[in-house]
């Protein structure tokens, strides 16, 4: 089967697999991302889903936006849900039931994979199912209505991390989930954002291609919860790449990649700046915590480098 | 017919999961089960089925496992216990809200707080609201027929719901009883070919299982598994019935054990009913009219087929192996109920027995049927719920 470039024209020409109709809001990261993504797949794809706002809002009964086959059970549970259903394939092909070739998604947000699905997921990948977790990461339990989770950013103002009179938002920095997977071994991590299209989907297509687990990680953007318009998700999502909030990087085998090295590394606060979540950080008297976001940044972005270098330092012993 | 061997609960129940050969298993560790998926774990190792075993991190994901595999669209097994099964507790609900006939034996054990890995039913019945047919088990044998009828029960295509065969722990899990296998073949034959509704994994027909359903269908979808529970009590007889040609050995919905005549009636489920039945012989030698009935089917409950049953007796007493703190035991409350059916009113009693496996001797046995008999003569009840083998 010939392979469509990644190129509008003729991506354009592609069915989409998420139709239209869904009951995400406008503007929202998540469809965005999960478009591109089955635009990005080749081979039939079977795709479970984590309770959470892409779940309950393109499947209200009795309509699906979903032209693939589909399985929500849980919340925290797409990953053990989805390992099921590939063994389910494994076990009918092996007795000559199904001949097709078959690919396996698992979608969740940041709730259901950072926290509530951490163990599931990890489990299904040192299990090691031929499947695709893909978490839309947008930095809090949007669905239920905005409250932290552990892909919160450090400051930000959530529902249940309140910007109050004596504590300014959420105290933590998130966790670096897309590292924690990488350290599974696993074929194959990546860390991208719909806002660098070309950048997701090759990633997709390279998750799918590896013969064993593969997780991405999506920044999707919600402007209920980063509380911007609707109409500024693009922009803000490469803020996140051009300030190294969010880099674009993938281990494919163990092996760090870089995939976009801004030329000039902009100021965290100009990602910050845009969104209410971060405005009471702007105060005065929080100005230590902006300081602490940039020095956070900073520090994994350099680690990111050094991990870079040290591959190719390796690379080059190896060639001489 | 088969031949006879001496086996344990668990071996018996891990020779009928390698007899029905499921598409997929699921297997976490959890006692007094761990044995059963330990020793299909070694059938699928020596490649004596064509399973695909996911050996999860949790009880939690092996259910959610088996339900991403069910959907897929084949046959599959798993087993737990106690905390495994209350771990799963979640996905229960969304196996059976599915309809996905999955089968699972269930090792029955206490539940924590204080720890205890001994048997009683207090997971089971926990879990009896769940969506799930359960069928109990006295011993070994019936436990192995039970998990073989259990894969035709639940893939009916009017019943079409997940099955719990239940069993004590250790009492019958790891005690050696003389059984009978059925061969092999026998087995394949009586489970036949799985054919799933709409299986997920039919690509060119995509479904989207596990859809958000607000107040304007979600009724409907209850009401049907409800509709499709009404159908397993004939579906139970008619396995039976077939499973009766091929193994000599026939089963009802419960098993009425002198009860014909009897003004004294005991309920009681699973490996107690063996002791209680030697107590009941003892009983009937002195002339006291006093049977037996031993529910197999719990969900559905066969209310009307009880209530016929025991319809003769004067004084009825309910031994549950697990409590409802502050209320009757569970199988006591359907016994009850059972009797709005036809009316009847006989004088009731109810005794918690066996916790956390605590033996029950026939002592305990005698000492119920003796209050049962003072409750005939003066035909008054002075404790409605009381306790068996407990220290005071």
């Amino acid at each position: 089967m010939s392979t469509t470039p990644l190129r509008l024209k003729e991506l354009s020409k592609k069915e989409e697999l998420l139709t239209g109709g869904h009951r995400l809001c406008s503007g929202c990261g998540a469809p965005i991302a999960v478009r591109q993504v089955l635009l990005a797949a080749e081979v039939p794809v079977v795709a479970a889903n984590a309770t959470g706002c892409l779940e309950v809002s393109t499947t209200i009964y009795p309509y699906t936006a979903w032209r693939i086959p589909w399985i929500h059970t849980a919340f925290e549970n797409a990953a053990a849900t989805i390992s099921g259903v590939e063994t389910m394939y494994r076990a009918l092909r092996k007795k000559g039931k199904i001949d097709r070739k078959i690919k396996f998604i698992a979608f969740g947000g940041d709730g259901g994979t950072y926290d509530i699905g951490f163990q599931s997921l990890s489990g299904a990948m040192e299990r090691g199912h031929d499947i695709v977790y893909i978490c839309y990461d947008n930095g809090a339990y949007m669905n239920t209505g905005i409250q932290r989770s552990s892909a919160t950013p450090l400051g930000a103002n959530t529902t249940t991390s309140p910007a109050g009179k004596v504590i300014p938002g959420k105290l933590q920095p998130r966790k670096n989930l897309t590292k924690i997977m990488a350290a599974h071994g696993i074929p194959y991590v990546a860390q991208t954002t719909p806002a660098h299209w070309r950048d997701l989907m090759t990633k997709v297509r390279k998750a799918l291609d590896v013969d064993g687990p593969a997780f991405i990680n999506i920044l999707a953007h919600c402007n209920r919860g980063w509380r911007t318009g609707t109409n500024t998700t693009i922009q803000d999502t490469k803020l996140a790449v051009e300030t190294c909030f969010w880099p674009l990087y993938e281990y494919e085998n163990g092996r760090l990649t870089i995939n976009y090295k801004p030329k000039e590394k902009r100021p965290v606060v100009e990602f910050l700046k845009t969104q209410g979540r971060f405005r009471h950080l702007f105060s005065p008297d929080n100005e230590h915590i902006l300081q602490q976001i940039q020095e956070y940044v900073d520090r994994e972005w350099e680690a990111l480098l050094r991990e870079e270098a040290f591959w190719k330092d390796q690379e080059e012993e190896t060639a001489s | 017919m088969g031949k006879k061997l001496a086996l344990t609960g668990n071996q018996a129940v891990a020779t009928a999961m390698k007899q029905i050969n499921p598409d997929v298993c699921a297997a976490y560790p959890i006692t007094p089960q761990t044995e059963i998926m330990q020793r299909f774990a070694t059938f699928v190792a020596d490649g004596e089925v064509d399973t695909e075993l996911i050996t999860v991190e949790s009880e939690h994901s092996a259910m959610s496992a088996c339900i991403g595999a069910a959907a897929g669209g084949g046959r599959v097994m798993t087993a737990t216990s106690s905390q495994g099964l209350a771990l799963m507790w979640e996905m229960l609900y969304i196996a059976s809200g599915m309809r996905l006939p999955i089968v699972m034996p269930v090792v029955n054990r206490a539940l924590s707080a204080p720890i205890n890995i001994h048997g009683d039913h207090s997971d089971s019945m926990g879990a009896r609201d769940s969506g799930w047919i359960q069928l109990y088990s006295e011993n070994a044998q019936e436990a192995y027929d039970n998990v073989i009828q259990a894969v035709k029960i639940g893939e009916h295509p009017d019943v079409r719901l997940p099955v719990m065969v239940c069993m004590d722990g250790f009492i019958i899990s790891h005690s050696i009883e003389s059984m009978e296998l059925l061969p092999d073949d026998v087995v394949k034959e009586f489970v036949g070919e799985y054919r799933a509704t709409y299986p997920l994994l039919d690509v060119d027909h995509p479904v989207t299982y596990g859809p958000l359903v607000l107040p304007d269908y979600y009724m409907e979808f209850k009401r049907q598994q409800h509709e499709a529970m009404l159908h397993v009590k004939d579906v139970v007889l008619e396995v039976a019935k077939e499973f009766e040609r091929i193994s000599g050995r026939s089963y009802g919905l419960f098993e009425s054990y002198r009860l014909d005549d009897a003004e004294i009636a005991v309920v009681i489920l699973n490996s107690a009913a063996g002791t209680m039945k030697d107590v009941v012989d003892s009983y009937r030698d002195r002339g006291i009219k006093v049977g037996l009935l031993k529910p197999r089917l719990f969900r559905p409950f066969p209310y009307r087929e009880v209530a016929e049953a025991l319809g003769n007796a004067k004084v009825v007493g309910v031994l549950d192996r697990a409590d409802s703190f502050g209320g009757f035991g569970p199988t006591y409350m359907e016994v009850a109920s059972a009797f709005t059916t036809n009316g009847a009113r006989p004088l009731m009693l109810n005794w918690i027995y066996g916790l956390g496996g605590r033996d029950f001797m026939p002592e305990h046995a005698e000492q119920a049927i003796q209050q049962m008999v003072k409750v005939l003569e003066t035909g008054e009840v002075e404790v409605q719920k009381d306790y068996l083998g407990v220290r005071e």
